[in-house]
């Protein structure tokens, strides 16, 4: 085994992520039906990042991966919330 | 003598490094949607109503397993064995078709109904819903263009593993382009909540 390549991940996990993605759209789809208020659209980006979490830690391989691509996707998260921050407060405070 | 270079990880990470530019284009149409729903709240639940949550769900659910599919290929040909690889493969295309034949009966009835870019009929009912529709179409449709890249490009490396150039050794190209298909589902995966399921 050379050591830019991972051990196969057994059918067994991909196949209980999937479920458990499955369960997660259910409840996406049957908590939107329910009036909650403004509070509606933060359960569902809620569940959407436990899903992408699922995705991509286990399809994508994250988890297998070195160091590197963790900081990698943690920086990217970051620009992303300055991203979303600094436009949020210039259209908010106008 | 000579003596290949290569390096699986570098590349992994290079198509790590293109998804976070792909995660950052999406990023903008999807603040432009925060933006729009904090300026139209109540248009956006009524336009959000509009739209067919069962097409939404049903892609959901083959864009999911689609996801699964390719994941399995990845394993399979880890593992050696070839013929599985090539028939999860052959799946994940068949579900790419699916979601995108589902999209076209979608699209169709929509636009049937006069909802489309630049229509009177939208025009009619106002900015709010406008814009949301605008949004939709450009989001749905750059992402109904990523599942079409993908696909293709799913097709092209398992005809290569069939011909043997992609093989239990040397499958890197296999995992880029299932890492490009996952983002693919990551992006419907914000996409439905906020499209169909605002109330």
């Amino acid at each position: 085994m050379s050591e830019h390549q991972h051990e196969p991940v057994p059918y067994r996990t991909f196949i209980l992520i999937w479920a458990a993605l499955l369960v997660l759209t259910v409840i996406t789809v049957a908590i939107s039906r329910v009036h909650l208020g403004p509070l509606n659209i933060w359960v569902a980006l809620g569940v959407a990042s436990i899903k992408s979490s699922l995705v991509i830690f286990f399809f994508m391989h994250l988890r297998q991966e070195s160091k590197l691509f963790k900081i990698c996707l943690l920086i990217m998260l970051v620009i992303l919330a300055i991203f979303i921050g600094m436009t949020f407060l210039d259209v908010l405070y106008r | 003598m000579s003596i290949e270079h290569r390096d699986d990880t570098g590349s992994r990470f290079g198509m790590w490094l293109f998804l976070y530019t792909e995660v950052i284009l999406f990023s903008g149409l999807f603040i432009l949607y925060a933006m729009a729903l904090t300026k139209y709240p109540t248009q956006f639940a009524k336009a959000s109503h509009m739209l067919n949550i069962y097409f939404g769900t049903i892609n959901t659910l083959v864009l999911l397993t689609s996801s699964l599919t390719i994941a399995l290929a990845v394993s399979a040909i880890q593992m050696g064995r070839i013929k599985q690889t090539l028939t999860l493969c052959w799946v994940t295309i068949a579900l790419a078709i699916v979601f995108l034949i589902n999209k076209y009966f979608e699209w169709s009835a929509e636009i049937g109904h006069g909802i489309y870019p630049g229509s009177e009929h939208l025009a009619e009912m106002g900015p709010g819903i406008t814009t949301f529709f605008n949004l939709y179409y450009f989001t749905a449709g750059l992402h109904g263009l990523h599942v079409l890249i993908g696909g293709t490009l799913i097709g092209v490396v398992a005809v290569m593993t069939a011909k043997g150039q992609v093989t239990s050794d040397r499958y890197t190209l296999l995992e880029n382009s299932a890492l490009y298909w996952h983002l693919v589902d990551l992006v419907w995966i914000f996409l439905f909540p906020l499209y169909y399921l605002i109330l």
